[in-house]
């Protein structure tokens, strides 16, 4: 345990413990629900899109499912981080740093949700869905939280792939398979992660070093990182342009891709050409900010995409 | 000798401790009765076939 064991002694709980004083709005924000929404949004997508036909029921099982997965890989992120949490202050606030759940009950809580979703998955959907369920909540409580986060700061990049089963879990739930567009949907994610969280990192680099965890801001220093944000970014605009140029989808996603790559291209170089370190603080906020909205506009043209063929065939270019 | 504490009583919870475990007993019922609901649901949908699964 060495989240928790980093925790001092007078931390730890007592032979006869408080009475908890958790409410469910704790116990929700061990959820991490914000990423639990991305996470929905592109699993969904992967669902919608995927070919064949799920009934809305088992469609509606399957992303439950996955909410529920993301959810307690959160919680069980939380349990093992505890002690580095309590000294950062983006997440000093988060239940267990509060002394609002103790780290035992985390624990005990994301591993009984990770149970019953994957379980859940397996017996109503199907057992790959689950299978990538469970794999991807062990990759990022085991590979990304436990190991990598503390050991390297290429922590993000191989830990991001966490974030990117989603659709592919969704596109399995469907499909009972791993097909190149899921394949795809997985590439775009994961090549998205590294210049969406070192934008973040970058403002946050003194809480990092603080807590001793080797982001890329702290071991290779700002200038290092700006560069590699540029060159992820370069590379996500071919990458989130794929599905079009492989004919999965029509020009509309591809202009989408395109417009959307591109901006965020721009939005790398202004970070990596700032003259200042309050104007390289300000466009590494507006990279950050700009990401989110890029991963969501490029899922989105997918499904308007999907809806249109679907709809009215194929918009050919 | 060291005194213990006064076991006879149990444990006492504050308002808040008893708030609290309050609204965490609803949320589990909640949710076990909505895992209830979709087991049920699912059966129905799935009809006879619902012991099929792909493996």
């Amino acid at each position: 345990m060495a989240g928790t064991g980093g925790m001092t002694a007078s931390a730890l709980p007592a032979a006869r413990p408080e009475p908890s004083i958790a409410s469910v709005s704790d116990y929700l924000a061990l959820l991490k629900p914000r990423v639990m929404s991305l996470v929905v949004f592109t699993a969904l997508v992967g669902l919608v899109v995927a070919p064949g036909h799920i009934h809305p029921v088992i469609g509606f099982t399957a992303l439950l499912c996955i909410a529920v997965g993301a959810g307690a890989s959160g919680a069980l992120n939380m349990w093992y981080d505890a002690d580095i949490d309590a000294l950062m202050t983006r997440t000093a606030k988060r239940p267990i740093p509060l002394g609002r759940v103790a780290p035992g009950e985390a624990l005990a809580y994301g591993a009984t949700l990770s149970g019953f979703s994957v379980m859940t998955m397996g017996l109503l959907v199907n057992w790959l869905a689950a299978g990538l369920l469970a794999f991807t909540i062990l990759f990022y409580a085991a590979i990304y939280t436990a190991w990598l986060k503390r050991l390297t700061p290429q922590n993000i990049v191989i830990g991001g792939a966490a974030g990117a089963f989603p659709p592919m879990i969704g596109w399995a739930a469907v499909t009972n398979s791993i097909g190149l567009e899921s394949i795809l949907l997985f590439l775009i994610i994961f090549f998205w992660t590294p210049p969406h969280f070192w934008a973040l990192s970058l403002s946050r680099a003194n809480d990092y070093a603080r807590a001793g965890v080797p982001m890329l801001p702290v071991v290779a220093g700002a200038a290092e990182t700006r560069r590699q944000i540029l060159v992820y970014s370069a590379l996500m605009l071919p990458i989130g342009l794929l599905p079009w140029l492989c004919g999965y989808t029509s020009a509309l996603y591809g202009v989408m891709a395109l417009i959307g790559g591109a901006a965020m291209l721009t939005f790398a170089i202004r970070l990596n050409n700032a003259d200042s370190e309050n104007a390289a603080e300000q466009a590494a906020r507006h990279l950050f900010a700009y990401s989110v909205l890029y991963l969501t506009v490029l899922f989105a043209a997918l499904l308007v995409d999907y809806g249109l063929a679907w709809s009215f065939g194929r918009i050919a270019w | 000798m060291n005194e213990r504490p006064d076991d006879s009583k149990g444990v006492v919870l504050t308002p808040e401790q008893e708030r609290a475990r309050r609204s965490r007993s609803i949320a589990i019922a909640l949710a076990l009765g909505a895992f209830v609901v979709l087991f049920y649901i699912v059966t129905l949908v799935k009809g006879p076939g619902v012991l099929n699964r792909p493996l």
